[in-house]
C-alpha cells in the first residue's frame, strides 16, 4: 500500500517538475551550477574508481583465464566488454547513487525542514520545478560524459597491468581491447546510464522534497534515496538489457 | 482585508479549528494569540493555503481562497509576503540576493531597478551595507529576521504573514522586529497577520488581537481592551507572569 501511495506521490511530483519554468533565466542560471556540482565534482571519484577497477578486473581476468587453450586477447576483450556493458554504466551509477543521491536528498530535505521550500511556495514559485528540474536535467546531461570518461579510464587502468606487472604484456591487452568491438555496446551503455541518472536524481529529489521533522529525518530521507535509487537501478538494468540486448 | 468565515479543519479525528470567523483589517497589525496546541498555527497556515480547510470561506478582499485553482493561488501568493519563524532565508544566496530573488522571479523591472529596490528594502530594515554580501549563516538571528522582512516586502505585498517573528530573539531585538513590522504595515497599508505567543509583542503592536482557545475564537479586541476582559482562559494566558499581573492591576 505504501509503495503504491509513494509511486503515486512520485508521479504527481514529477508532473509538477516537468513544466516550463516560471522564469527561464532562473533555470539557466541554476543549470550550470548543477552541472558543476553533480557532474564535474563527481569526476575525481569516477576517475579513481574506474582506473582501479580497470586494473583489478584485468588482473583478476588474466589470473582466472591463464589457460593455453584460450586466445591471448581474452583478458583485454573481457575487461573491455565488462567495462562497456556493466561497470561504467550500472556499477558507476550505483556508486553515484550514493554520492549524488544523498547530496540531492539532503540538500532539498534541509530546505524543506528549514521552511525554505515553504518560503518559495508562499512567494508563488513552483518549488518542485525550480529546485528539482535543473538537478535532474543537469545530471542526465552529464552522465554520458561521466560514463565515457569512466570507460576510457577503466581501459587505461587495465593497460597498467601490462606495464606494472609481468602477468601479461601490454601488446596482448591492446589486441584484446580492439578485438570484436561492438559500437552498439557503447550506445546501450549511454542510454542505460541516462535512465539511471534520471532515476537517481528524481528519486533522491522525491525523498528530499517530502522530508519532514529534523536533521535525523533528513538523514533517513537521504538513506532511503540511496537504497531505493540503487534498487531501481538494478531493476531497470534487467529491463533495459532485456529490451536493448535481446 | 482578509476575512475568514466559519472555517473548520480536522486532521483525521482531531478537530483542530471549530467554526472560526474573524476579520483581519488592512493597515493594522492583526495578531493571532493562543497557547501551544490551541490551533493558531493551523489557522494561519489555513489562511495562507498551506492547509486545505474542510469548510468555510477565506476571503482576500472578496476572493475566496478555497474556490481558487492552483494557478490562481500562485497568482494570489505574489501579493503575499511571509516572515517565517526560522527566517527561511536561502542558504545558497547572499543577503542581497535573497531580497532580489522574488523580484527576479516576478518583477518586470530591469536588473538595476531590482538592485535599487532590494537595497532600499534592506536599508529600510536598518541593515548595514557591509552585510549585503554576506551569507545568511554569517549574520545574527536578528539580522536574519530583518533580511526576511526586507524579502517579504520587496514585491510590495498586500498581505504580510509573520509566524512567531520573535522566536529565538532577545527582548531588545524582538522590540526592533515588532516595530519594523508595525512600521511597514502602516507605511505600505498592508494587511498583516502575526502569529505569536510573545506577550511583549501583543502589548507593543497588537491592534487587532484574536485569541484562540481549543480551536475556537475565544476573544477578539485590541491591546487596550485586553486589560479589561473577563475571560478566564485569556487572562490565564496573557497574565501568566507576575509582571503582567502587576501591569494589569496598574491599568485597572
Amino acid at each position: 500500500m505504501g509503495l503504491i501511495a509513494d509511486t503515486g506521490k512520485y508521479i504527481l511530483l514529477m508532473k509538477r517538475v516537468f513544466v516550463a519554468p516560471d522564469r527561464g533565466r532562473m533555470f539557466f542560471r541554476q543549470f550550470p551550477k548543477e552541472l558543476e556540482k553533480l557532474g564535474l565534482q563527481s569526476l575525481p571519484i569516477v576517475a579513481i574508481i574506474s582506473v582501479f577497477i580497470g586494473f583489478i578486473m584485468t588482473m583478476q581476468t588474466k589470473l582466472n583465464t591463464s589457460n593455453p587453450l584460450l586466445p591471448v586477447y581474452t583478458t583485454g576483450l573481457v575487461t573491455r566488454d565488462t567495462l562497456l556493458l556493466e561497470f561504467s554504466s550500472t556499477i558507476l551509477c550505483l556508486i553515484l547513487a550514493g554520492k549524488v543521491g544523498s547530496n540531492i536528498a539532503s540538500e532539498i530535505g534541509t530546505m524543506r525542514i528549514t521552511e525554505q521550500i515553504d518560503a518559495l511556495e508562499i512567494m508563488g514559485v513552483n518549488s518542485a520545478n525550480y529546485l528539482i528540474l535543473p538537478k535532474v536535467v543537469a545530471f542526465v546531461v552529464m552522465m554520458p560524459f561521466l560514463v565515457i570518461f569512466s570507460m576510457a579510464l577503466g581501459i587505461f587502468g587495465g593497460y597498467f597491468v601490462g606495464v606494472l606487472t609481468t602477468i601479461m604484456t601490454t601488446g596482448d591487452y591492446l589486441v584484446g581491447i580492439k578485438f570484436a568491438f561492438v559500437p552498439y555496446y557503447v550506445f546501450y551503455s549511454l542510454i542505460k546510464s541516462m535512465i539511471f541518472a534520471f532515476l537517481i536524481s528524481s528519486v533522491a529529489a522525491f525523498y528530499g522534497y517530502y522530508s519532514y521533522g529534523g536533521a535525523l529525518d533528513v538523514g533517513k530521507s537521504s538513506t532511503n534515496a540511496v537504497v531505493n535509487g540503487s534498487i531501481l537501478i538494478l531493476f531497470f538494468n534487467i529491463l533495459i538489457t532485456k529490451i536493448m540486448l535481446n | 482585508m482578509i476575512e475568514v468565515k466559519n472555517i473548520e479543519k480536522s486532521f483525521e479525528s482531531n478537530h483542530v479549528l471549530k467554526n472560526v470567523s474573524a476579520v483581519f483589517e488592512t493597515g493594522k497589525t492583526n495578531m493571532i494569540i493562543g497557547g501551544s496546541g490551541s490551533g493558531k498555527t493551523v489557522l494561519m497556515k489555513s489562511i495562507i493555503g498551506l492547509h486545505r480547510i474542510d469548510g468555510g470561506r477565506i476571503e482576500y478582499d472578496g476572493r475566496n481562497l478555497p474556490d481558487m485553482k492552483m494557478s490562481e493561488i500562485r497568482m494570489l501568493r505574489r501579493e503575499v509576503g511571509m516572515l517565517f519563524q526560522g527566517s527561511a532565508l536561502f542558504d545558497s544566496l547572499t543577503v542581497l540576493e535573497n531580497v532580489i530573488y522574488p523580484l527576479e522571479m516576478f518583477s518586470p523591472s530591469t536588473k538595476e531597478e531590482m538592485l535599487e529596490r532590494a537595497r532600499f528594502c534592506l536599508k529600510h530594515v536598518n541593515l548595514e551595507e557591509k552585510a549585503f554580501g554576506l551569507a545568511p549563516s554569517e549574520i545574527s538571528g536578528g539580522m536574519q529576521k530583518r533580511v526576511a522582512i526586507a524579502r517579504a516586502i520587496a514585491l510590495q505585498p498586500k498581505y504580510l504573514f509573520c509566524d512567531e517573528p520573535n522566536s529565538g530573539l532577545d527582548p531588545k531585538t524582538s522590540l526592533v522586529i515588532d516595530q519594523l513590522i508595525h512600521e511597514v504595515t502602516h507605511e505600505f497599508e498592508i494587511t498583516t497577520i502575526i502569529n505569536s505567543h510573545d506577550m511583549n509583542s501583543v502589548m507593543e503592536i497588537g491592534e487587532n488581537i484574536i485569541f484562540i482557545e481549543k480551536g475556537e475564537k475565544a476573544w477578539q479586541g485590541n491591546k487596550d481592551d485586553i486589560f479589561h476582559v473577563d475571560n478566564e482562559a485569556l487572562n490565564n494566558f496573557v497574565f501568566a507572569s507576575e509582571l503582567f499581573k502587576k501591569v494589569k492591576r496598574t491599568n485597572q
